[in-house]
């Protein structure tokens, strides 16, 4: 395996309170550039958790998450932002885009914010990300407009929007037909194989998750098993 | 990583106001009217001010200089020994004749000043008899010639002169108020009874109207000669009327003269300061009603925001988790409260000005402290300035308590709760 690209190491993540609760459980975990990676595991498992960790939205308790070999306990809220917009790209479950937004605007918002670009330039990717998720159609409509596959292409597509090394996706296909489902898992296989991204899928689809080519197993919020395929 | 630019966060800021058309006009209103409110309501106080004082400066002497002592001169036995505890018995004090000593000699020297004209003036208490009529009146003797260079009376009579007191046997010149309340006009003839039991049969041979009712309704002007016999004080003036020709130098005139005279001498400042000190207090007034009314516009601003960031709790877990900075969520929410003030003090403005062209046309007639014949209205840029930023600062400190909250909101605690 290359250089992981991301890394969590030892991390465990406890709600304080009367009674603490322990959401994950000292994960270690690595993962490579063209990693397509499944987390599966029964409901509070500690998948969604874990997956917060590892797209720095949360914080470890303890541990450290380390992206592109950089440890990231010790940066600010700002710094992880800015590694969020620049490095990340983030699929929901529900596939959260703005709704007062048409699709475009919905796309290009990562981009706008990290201000790399021309605005002619990013109205020019947006409407590239989306014709290549099939929605060249759809640019002006808003999200209300569109069926549910066709949303949560849209929001690959925002998740796309500043070219991140790691895409990760908490439950993509949950809310969608399995024709949708499939469409879906496909974009994230190729933007694995085909592009050398890293996409982490957390996802109850056993089906789809065998697809993968790394796949970790997590019960009581720890990680039981991490296999890759051909039995590594 | 620097904040996000203003185009992005006013975009956002514009969509989530927009989404709430309803919410967002009332609070847009509530700024509009408190903007209004106060544009209109200053207009009327600045120029009822300013006119009030316009006409003051115009009618009234710029300086003027009286029979008395800020304070009561000191006894020898206390000059003498200053530091002692002086007990003084039986004292008889001095029967001191009223009046300004060697007034010729004061303005003389008065008149010697540059841009400075002066007036000698007796001024004493009368009754104005005309047939079972009695009304008490300030009468003020003056010389006509020198009245006419310290005061505007010549061109504020309605009818006669002020050389009418010198043509006239026994001439006098009425306010046209108290002229009213005797029932008299011009021509007329009436009884002049002095404190000391003198009465003199006069003539009206002026009637004068300034618009100051204390002027036109208790004053009247009589010949200097004549107020002297009235008031048994031959040779005596208690006054010395000045006019500036810059009338911002009073007070400096006043300091000066009463430093070297030692005689009470009071600029027009201080001789209306009762009436200038009300104006003070109506500003404090209007100005407490007013922030009253922007504050309430400032809860509806205050619960707007805090709804869209009620409804928009999933928005912002969004943007926190694609990458917006906390300080760029406030703004975002700071941005509509800008927007929601900005929007009301234009619109204020404009209402307020459709408001103050209107009441310019209405007229009426009314006896205040000064007569007024209508709203007197002013417009000033300094009152669209200050509405404007009143209510923007309103708006934004409104709008910034929700907006603080908007940034602290924890986007996983969000995302985990679905739809």
């Amino acid at each position: 395996m290359s250089a992981p690209v991301l890394e969590i190491r030892d991390a465990s993540r406890v709600l304080a309170g009367p009674v603490p609760v322990t959401l994950v459980d000292h994960a270690s975990a690595a993962f490579a550039p063209g990693d397509f990676v499944s987390i599966t595991g029964p409901s509070g498992s500690g998948k969604s958790s874990l997956l917060y960790l590892l797209s720095l939205i949360d914080r470890p308790t303890s541990g450290d998450v380390l992206l592109e070999g950089r440890p990231t306990a010790g940066l600010s809220g700002d710094e992880l932002a800015a590694l969020r917009l620049s490095r990340l790209g983030f699929v929901f479950q529900f596939h959260f885009l703005l709704a007062e937004f048409t699709v475009r605007e919905n796309v290009a918002l990562p981009m706008r914010r990290l201000g790399a670009l021309a605005p002619d330039a990013v109205k020019a990717r947006a409407e590239e990300l989306l014709s290549r998720l099939g929605l060249s159609a759809a640019l002006d409509k808003t999200p209300d407009q569109l069926s549910g596959g066709e949303r949560q292409r849209v929001a690959v597509a925002r998740a796309l929007a500043n070219d991140p090394a790691i895409i990760l996706a908490d439950e993509p296909t949950g809310n969608l037909d399995s024709r949708n489902a499939r469409i879906v898992f496909d974009i994230f296989a190729d933007l694995a194989r085909r592009e050398g991204k890293t996409v982490i899928v957390v996802t109850h689809e056993t089906s789809l998750a065998e697809e993968a080519d790394v796949r970790v197993e997590m019960l009581d919020g720890r990680i039981q098993a991490m296999r890759r395929r051909n039995g590594i | 990583m620097t904040p996000a630019g203003a185009g992005l966060l006013l975009g956002i800021g514009l969509s989530h106001l927009g989404r709430r058309r309803r919410q967002t006009a009332v609070s847009i209103a509530g700024i509009m009217m408190g903007v209004a409110a106060y544009l209109v309501i200053s207009s009327m106080m600045l120029g009822f001010q300013n006119d009030f004082i316009r006409r003051i400066i115009d009618v009234s002497p710029h300086v003027t200089m009286l029979d008395e002592y800020r304070s009561p001169p000191l006894q020898p036995a206390v000059r003498t020994f200053p530091e002692a505890a002086v007990e003084i018995v039986g004292l008889r004090p001095k029967q001191e004749l009223r009046g300004l000593r060697n007034p010729g000699k004061l303005l003389a020297e008065i008149q010697a000043m540059p841009g400075v004209q002066a007036a000698p003036a007796l001024r004493g208490q009368a009754i104005l008899r005309f047939g079972s009529t009695d009304v008490s009146a300030t009468i003020i003797g003056v010389e006509p010639e020198l009245e006419a260079r310290v005061s505007n009376i010549e061109r504020d009579l309605t009818a006669g002169s002020l050389a009418a007191l010198k043509t006239t046997a026994n001439g006098v010149i009425l306010g046209v108020g108290l002229a009213r309340k005797l029932g008299i006009a011009m021509h007329d003839t009436v009884n002049v009874v002095s404190p000391t039991g003198v009465v003199l049969r006069m003539k009206v041979a002026g009637l004068l109207r300034t618009g100051i009712t204390n002027i036109d309704s208790f004053q009247a002007y009589i010949l200097l000669k004549k107020v002297q016999v009235l008031l048994g004080r031959a040779n005596v003036v208690n006054r010395i009327n000045l006019r500036l020709a810059d009338v911002t130098r009073a007070r400096e005139v006043a300091g000066r003269l009463e430093s070297l005279n030692a005689y009470r001498t009071e600029s027009w400042e201080e001789a209306n300061e009762e009436v200038l000190g009300l104006f003070i207090v109506q500003r404090a007034i209007m100005f407490s009603v007013i922030s009253a009314i922007l504050i309430v516009a400032g809860f509806g601003i205050f619960n707007i925001i805090s709804t869209v960031i009620h409804e928009k709790a999933r928005d912002i877990a969004i943007l926190k988790s694609v990458g917006f900075l906390e300080r760029d969520l406030r703004r975002i929410f700071l941005v509509e409260g800008v927007i929601v003030g900005a929007a009301g003090a234009l619109l204020g403005w404009a209402l307020g000005y459709a408001i103050i062209s209107a009441l310019a046309q209405v007229r009426f007639s009314m006896d205040l402290i000064a007569t007024i014949e209508g709203f007197v209205l002013e417009r000033w840029w300094g009152h669209y300035a200050i509405s404007g930023v009143m209510a923007v600062a309103v708006a934004s400190i409104a709008a910034w308590l929700p907006a603080r909250h908007a940034a602290d909101l924890d986007p996983v605690e969000i995302l985990r709760g679905g739809p």
